[in-house]
């Protein structure tokens, strides 16, 4: 049996909300006072779950709190969950950017992290030169660099430029030449965030190849990623967070079913008493609805049939109608965004917003082919060109959309699942 | 299977003492890519380059010798003025350099704290030792100065060959307590920015407070025994009197500043090691 590279025990990670700086002084002083009288640190013992939605009763909160799991020598382990479920978190933990609050971790062999790629990369300074630099920041001798240097450039793709100084580099060759350095790191242990999330299709599935030949030689792998099918392939094993909890350990395959069981079941709820809203609440949309050709409710769809989605909304404050923005999301089971509908890239402009009533979008022949998707919505206030948008309100996972195989050319025959149906017909030429 | 064969722990808390000596070695090549770093990168796109380390002295002791030697007529000892405020500025920028440069450390750097591990104490070193070869630098340009004087006739210059051998020392303690108060400082802005103001103009002050411009023999008793309460007095009042054969110089007072020197650079550490693990909760 593999041994153990990696013991997490009782992790918890606390942060306290709101202004940090009025109050730290005299919390400071409580703290000290606690101590010296040889009590508990007075503010450990109170703290919410960390669920952003809804109002906490406590100015504290435990990011992470009793986590406990297993790493074995050779193990991918994907850390799957929502955004705010305290993956960052953890990894920060394991790359020792910072402490936990309680509870503590056990590692063998050296630990390098990539939270980001390109650490410390200085403007100025030539390629060559931040290869050094950021080789040195991740922890490897300039020897080692020296003795890989070649391969890098060679990775990179970006021998030309490499007396360059890297701000004159276009930001694909800038991540490209930072990745190259990260992935030729040579850990016991390496931690990764999404860094894949960046360049060109090629350069990921370069990088995604280079992470498995770093676990095919029996190093240890930590990934943390909303790339369900990066996850699905990589990785061996899997965690699931929840606010905070560790909710589920298992192999790959059980943890993603897990979690997209989760998202799912959190889609059947009525969407009238969903709480992991956000924004401000002006308005609310309170019902989703698929509609068919012959004005009938239906729960399902099929490929290539007429449908209308009615979002239906009430108002509850003043909302400029001019300004209103309202954003629909496709995802598909592996969290990855399908299409989108966006009322402002269409150039379309409300008149007046009534105090009920709803959004409707439609669809003259479905294109999706079977498989089930994920309606994320987003409302808002746009104030101006370029400034943060202003949240009415917004949803993942609002509800399920279940598309069945259908006859999108009335041939007779089902379509094949997945994707898209493409409108383009199959012709012979001679010749 | 066997438990305890775990390269790293992390806790939640350390102990105090507990300050990873072994690792700053490991990461030494680091500490040299910075240095690297931060000569290549500070005078780039500069016509001039590191010409500018020798102008950035004399402009200052030129600007001195003006104001203070010819319209304020502050004494000098009876040195050429423009020999003797530049033996201070030599000493006092390493200093002021030092210290300013390392109080933003845990500031400055988030950004890379907060993704990367390594030492933090890295860091403040590197500014330590790319200050110290900025020092080489510009006691060249001193000993230039000064070997003209020197062959002058009627120079009125004194050096204390004997004591030659201990400017090492007084650049070892200037550097300690350069890094003593910049850490200090960088460990408490984490949570109290306040302390970021005080760093500019405390400097300043400072200055006047260490004779730099005014020497500690033209001063009464009683001033004096408060100037030399300043560990950085007796450093400069000894580099003018090893250079210059003026100046006070009394074994005393380099013993406490080195002694205040160890002690300061002891505390911060400490305070620093317990502030690098948590302070990208606070910045």
């Amino acid at each position: 049996m593999a041994d153990v590279v990696i013991k997490v025990e009782n992790l918890g990670k606390q942060y306290r909300l709101g202004k940090v700086g009025t109050g730290t002084i005299s919390h400071d002083l409580n703290r000290w006072w606690a101590t010296v009288r040889g009590k508990e640190d007075p503010y450990l013992k109170v703290g919410d779950v960390n669920d952003r939605s809804q109002k906490g009763l406590s100015d504290f909160v435990w990011a992470l709190k009793d986590i406990n799991f297993e790493v074995k020598q050779g193990e991918v382990l994907g850390i799957i969950g929502k955004n705010g479920a305290g993956k960052s978190t953890l990894l920060k933990i394991l790359s020792r950017v910072t402490s936990p609050t309680i509870g503590d971790v056990k590692a063998k062999g050296r630990i390098a992290s990539l939270l980001e790629v390109g650490t410390g990369f200085h403007p100025d300074l030539s390629g060559r030169e931040n290869v050094f630099l950021n080789g040195a920041i991740l922890g490897m001798t300039k020897q080692e660099i020296s003795s890989k240097f070649d391969e890098i450039i060679d990775f990179s793709g970006v021998e030309r430029y490499i007396d360059t100084p890297v701000k004159r580099y276009s930001s694909g060759m800038y991540v490209r030449l930072a990745f190259a350095v990260a992935a030729h790191l040579e850990p016991e242990i390496l931690i990764v965030d999404e860094v894949l999330a960046v360049g060109d299709a090629e350069f990921q599935k370069k990088c995604l190849g280079k992470m498995k030949d770093v676990s095919g030689q029996g190093r240890t792998v930590l990934f943390v990623s909303h790339n369900m099918a990066a996850v699905k392939g990589l990785c061996t094993h899997g965690i699931v967070l929840e606010n905070g909890r560790h909710t589920f350990s298992g192999t790959n395959e059980e943890a993603i079913n897990f979690y997209s069981q989760k998202s799912e079941s959190l889609s059947q709820t009525e969407l009238s008493e969903r709480t992991d809203r956000k924004g401000n609440g002006k308005m609310k949309i309170y019902d989703i609805q698929f509609i068919n050709e012959s004005n009938l409710l239906v729960d399902e769809l099929s490929s290539g049939e007429y449908y209308k989605i009615k979002f239906y909304f009430e108002k509850y404050g003043e909302v400029d109608a001019s300004q209103l923005t309202f954003v629909l999301q496709l995802l598909n089971e592996n969290d990855e965004i399908v299409t989108t509908i966006a009322t402002d890239e269409q150039g379309t402009k409300f008149d007046k917003i009534p105090e009920k009533g709803c959004f409707e979008i439609e669809i003259p022949r479905l294109i999706f082919r079977g498989g089930k998707y994920k309606i994320c919505y987003l409302l808002s206030e746009k104030k101006a060109f370029n400034t943060p948008h202003n949240v009415i309100d917004s949803l993942n996972d609002a509800k399920i959309m279940n598309v069945m195989r259908g006859d999108y050319w009335h041939s007779g025959l089902l379509n094949r699942p997945k994707g898209f149906i493409q409108e383009s017909s199959i012709r012979l030429i001679n010749g | 299977m066997k438990e305890e064969n775990w390269d790293l722990i992390i806790k939640p808390k350390i102990k105090w003492y507990q300050v990873d000596l072994q690792s700053i070695w490991k990461y030494k090549d680091l500490l040299f890519l910075l240095v690297r770093r931060d000569f290549v990168a500070l005078y780039k796109q500069t016509v001039l380059g590191p010409l500018w380390f020798f102008i950035q002295p004399l402009i200052t002791s030129i600007t001195f010798t003006f104001i203070f030697g010819r319209i304020a007529k502050i004494s000098t000892d009876g040195n050429p003025p423009m020999l003797f405020y530049m033996a201070g500025i030599t000493f006092w920028t390493y200093f002021s350099d030092c210290l300013t440069k390392t109080s933003n450390t845990f500031i400055a750097n988030a950004g890379v704290f907060g993704k990367v591990y390594f030492p933090r104490l890295i860091m403040p070193l590197s500014v330590l030792v790319s200050n110290l070869i900025k020092l080489g630098l510009q006691l060249t340009i001193f000993f230039v100065f000064w070997i003209y004087y020197l062959n002058q006739t009627d120079n009125n210059i004194h050096p204390n060959w004997s004591y030659m051998w201990i400017l090492p020392l007084l650049v070892f303690i200037l550097a300690g307590l350069g890094l003593g108060f910049g850490i200090l400082i960088s460990s408490l802005t984490t949570k109290y920015r306040d302390l970021n103001f005080l760093v500019t103009f405390g400097v300043q002050l400072l200055m006047y407070g260490s004779s730099v411009v005014i020497p500690v023999s033209s001063m009464s008793d009683k001033i004096k025994s408060i100037m030399l309460l300043n560990p950085l007095t007796s450093i400069i009042e000894a580099f003018r009197f090893i250079f210059l054969g003026t100046g006070f110089f009394n074994g005393l007072g380099i013993f406490y500043s080195f002694i205040f020197m160890i002690v300061l650079v002891f505390c911060s550490v400490i305070i620093f090691n317990k502030v690098e693990k948590s302070f990208m909760d606070t910045v």
